[in-house]
């Protein structure tokens, strides 16, 4: 976590608006991530939480405003792109290879890193071979890490709901992101298997110095592990800041009790 | 010897990542490597060699180059036929300008033709998906054939644009042309066969095959770890083709002999998927054990009633083959889309708890 010494953010979003159709996603919403941080994006369904990540990745181009990432304006680049960069990301409504074993997805999390030419592949010699087992030997630690050792070999597309948000952490962590987003990754988890997910979470920040900017919907588990929150309405941001100060604000309880929209 | 893993641990990801990770299924499959290669040769019937073997090993080099694109990549084609019509067509030209070229080589540069071809036709891949991409794909199929068909080039200005194999030779064994035998040809069909499937193995359970599947599975998920969509599907139309283009240059050189463009129009595209929906989408074995099914069917049909003493019409038989086909594909869409492959692990796994079912 950081002490609160100022220092270049990691990530930059500067007023970036979004629309489909009569519809305003985002209206010139920013917000700033230092490198370390534990950023919490909060709101209301429907609010653009998922829509301002989809634009931090690459899915979508806002109309105005800017993003920058490590100090260079990165507004639109396509998703492999950013992958590059070194943000990774998890999805709402869980996005794994259903075909593939535990293992595989995984290992698709290293696809970055590998180089090779086909050729040498289809021969499976040499430096093929060799960094496979690298790679291999790379992902494993992330298995024991998230303690998923015994559903390498399980097809992903069999495991239960809390166990693919897991292995989908895990496919993101392969890439050893520099900026890891998760678009909520405690949804429909039982009150032990968010326990679990919120230790994983923190000890990827602190053991890996990971930035991590989540969306989440438990007020509890927001307060508990994030540095930071941004309060999102309608499209707009309402509130940002620590959680305590963001808990007492009046147009946060408003948003969230839904007294004073027109 | 009991079925079993259990014993067997493994020390390192290396023997993990193996290609068989128990060791009774090396020795099986070693096994039935050296019989492929002893016994056809050597005991098998010219009938045997020349109606069944040969074109179900031709055909299995087909289906393992459409299941990588279909199977693996996700990508529906229907342009199977085309793509071997190319490396049948370049195989036929290369040879007759080069004769001194070694007809082995001529089949691999074949190979790179239908590859640059399938190239070309995997473009539209980047904005089409299933239905759509088969109808592009259509349109290859059609357009090869009418070209290969119109153009008298291809065929050396033969009178009835028909491409026949010249003779040639391998370590001084004749292969191709009238004069080769059935064995001869048989043992270099298997050779390929063998050596490319490892390949497609090989490919698909390392870098590439993971980009392919995540593409398959999921591309948007794909495309936020870093797969480049385009990049992965060419490559996966690249090397497809090179598998068609080899098996469609075998297929006049080893087995038929000469041809016409009618030996690749459509009807062998659906049979080539056919065999891969049956066999098993996204299995090497699988494209094996479909190419088996659809030429051991008919065959099965056309004695099984012989041997009971019934007659039937040869045409009622047709029929009785094409509802079989129709039927098992709805069955394998509908219930078991991982076909005769998935059908022989569970085999196998029941095996692994023999004789403790529970
Ligand atoms: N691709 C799209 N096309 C049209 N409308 C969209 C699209 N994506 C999002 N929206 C709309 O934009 C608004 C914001 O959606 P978004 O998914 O960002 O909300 P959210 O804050 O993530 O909500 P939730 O908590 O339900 O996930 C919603 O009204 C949604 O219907
Ligand atoms: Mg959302």
């Amino acid at each position: 976590m950081t002490d609160g010494t100022p220092a270049a953010p990691l990530l930059e979003v500067c007023e970036i608006s979004v629309r489909f159709g009569a519809l305003m996603a985002l209206s010139r919403v920013s917000l700033e991530v230092q490198p370390g941080e534990v950023v919490a994006i909060i709101g209301p369904n429907g609010a653009g939480k998922t829509t301002l990540i989809n634009c931090i990745s690459g899915f979508y181009h806002p109309f105005e405003g800017r993003i920058r990432f490590a100090g260079r304006d990165r507004t639109h680049l396509s998703p492999p792109d950013v992958a590059e960069l070194g943000i990774a990301r998890t999805f709402q409504n869980v996005a794994l290879f259903k075909g593939m074993s535990v293992l595989d997805n995984i290992m698709t999390g290293r696809l970055l890193k590998m180089r090779g030419s086909f050729v040498l592949e289809a021969l499976y010699v040499g430096p093929a071979k060799r960094q496979e087992m690298e790679h291999r030997a790379f992902v494993e630690r992330i298995i024991d890490f998230l303690e998923i050792q015994a559903i390498r070999k399980t097809s992903a597309g069999r495991l239960p709901y809390g166990l693919q948000k897991r292995v989908e952490l895990a496919r993101a962590l392969a890439a050893e992101p520099k900026l890891l987003l998760l678009d909520e990754p405690m949804a429909g988890m039982n009150v032990e298997e968010k326990e679990d997910m919120c230790r994983f979470i923190l000890d990827v920040n602190q053991e890996f110095g990971t930035t991590i900017a989540l969306i989440e919907h438990d007020m509890g588990v927001v307060m508990d592990i994030s540095d930071r929150v941004a309060v999102l309405d309608y499209g707009i941001k309402i509130a940002d800041g620590k959680p305590d100060e963001v808990r007492q604000n009046p147009a946060v309880i408003d948003a969230y009790l839904g007294v004073t929209h027109s | 010897m009991i079925y079993r893993e259990a014993g067997q641990f493994k020390t390192t990801y290396a023997a993990d990542q193996a290609i068989f990770p128990i060791a009774q299924d090396r020795v099986v499959v070693a096994l039935a490597i050296a019989a492929a290669f002893l016994v056809p040769p050597l005991a098998g019937s010219e009938y045997w060699l020349q109606a069944v073997l040969i074109p179900l090993l031709i055909y299995s080099l087909a289906a393992i180059g459409l299941n990588l694109l279909t199977g693996y990549a996700g990508q529906l084609s229907l342009g199977t036929g085309g793509f071997m019509a190319v490396g049948a067509y370049a195989a036929f030209k290369i040879t007759t300008a080069f004769p001194q070229v070694n007809i082995i080589v001529v089949f691999l540069v074949s190979g790179l033709f239908a590859a640059g071809v399938g190239l070309l036709f995997g473009i539209p891949s980047l904005r089409i998906k299933g239905f759509y991409l088969a109808v592009a794909t259509l349109a290859a199929q059609f357009f090869l054939v009418w070209l290969f068909n119109k153009v008298a080039w291809f065929s050396n200005y033969a009178s009835s644009g028909t491409i026949t194999a010249p003779p040639r030779t391998v370590f001084g064994v004749m292969v191709t042309g009238p004069e080769a035998t059935a064995p001869a040809r048989y043992v270099v069909a298997l050779t390929l066969v063998v050596l490319f499937a490892l390949a497609a193995k090989n490919l698909v359970r390392g870098r590439i095959g993971r980009s392919w599947m995540a593409i398959r599975d999921r591309d948007i998920a794909a495309e936020i770890i870093g797969v480049r969509p385009l990049r992965t599907k060419l490559l996966a139309f690249g090397i497809s083709s090179f598998y068609c283009g080899v098996a469609g240059a075998e297929l006049v050189f080893l087995y038929l002999g000469s041809a016409e463009t009618l030996a690749f129009d459509i009807t062998i595209s659906f049979l080539i998927l056919f065999m891969v929906i049956i066999g098993g989408l996204g299995s090497i074995l699988g494209s094996f054990l479909g190419a088996a099914f659809i030429v051991l069917v008919p065959i099965f049909l056309t004695n099984a009633p012989h041997a009971l003493g019934l007659s039937v019409p040869v045409a009622l038989q047709k029929q009785v083959e094409l509802m079989i086909f129709g039927g098992l594909i709805l069955f394998f869409l509908i219930v078991e889309p991982h076909g005769l492959a998935r059908l022989w692990q569970i085999a196998k796994e029941k095996l692994r708890l023999w004789p403790f079912p529970h």
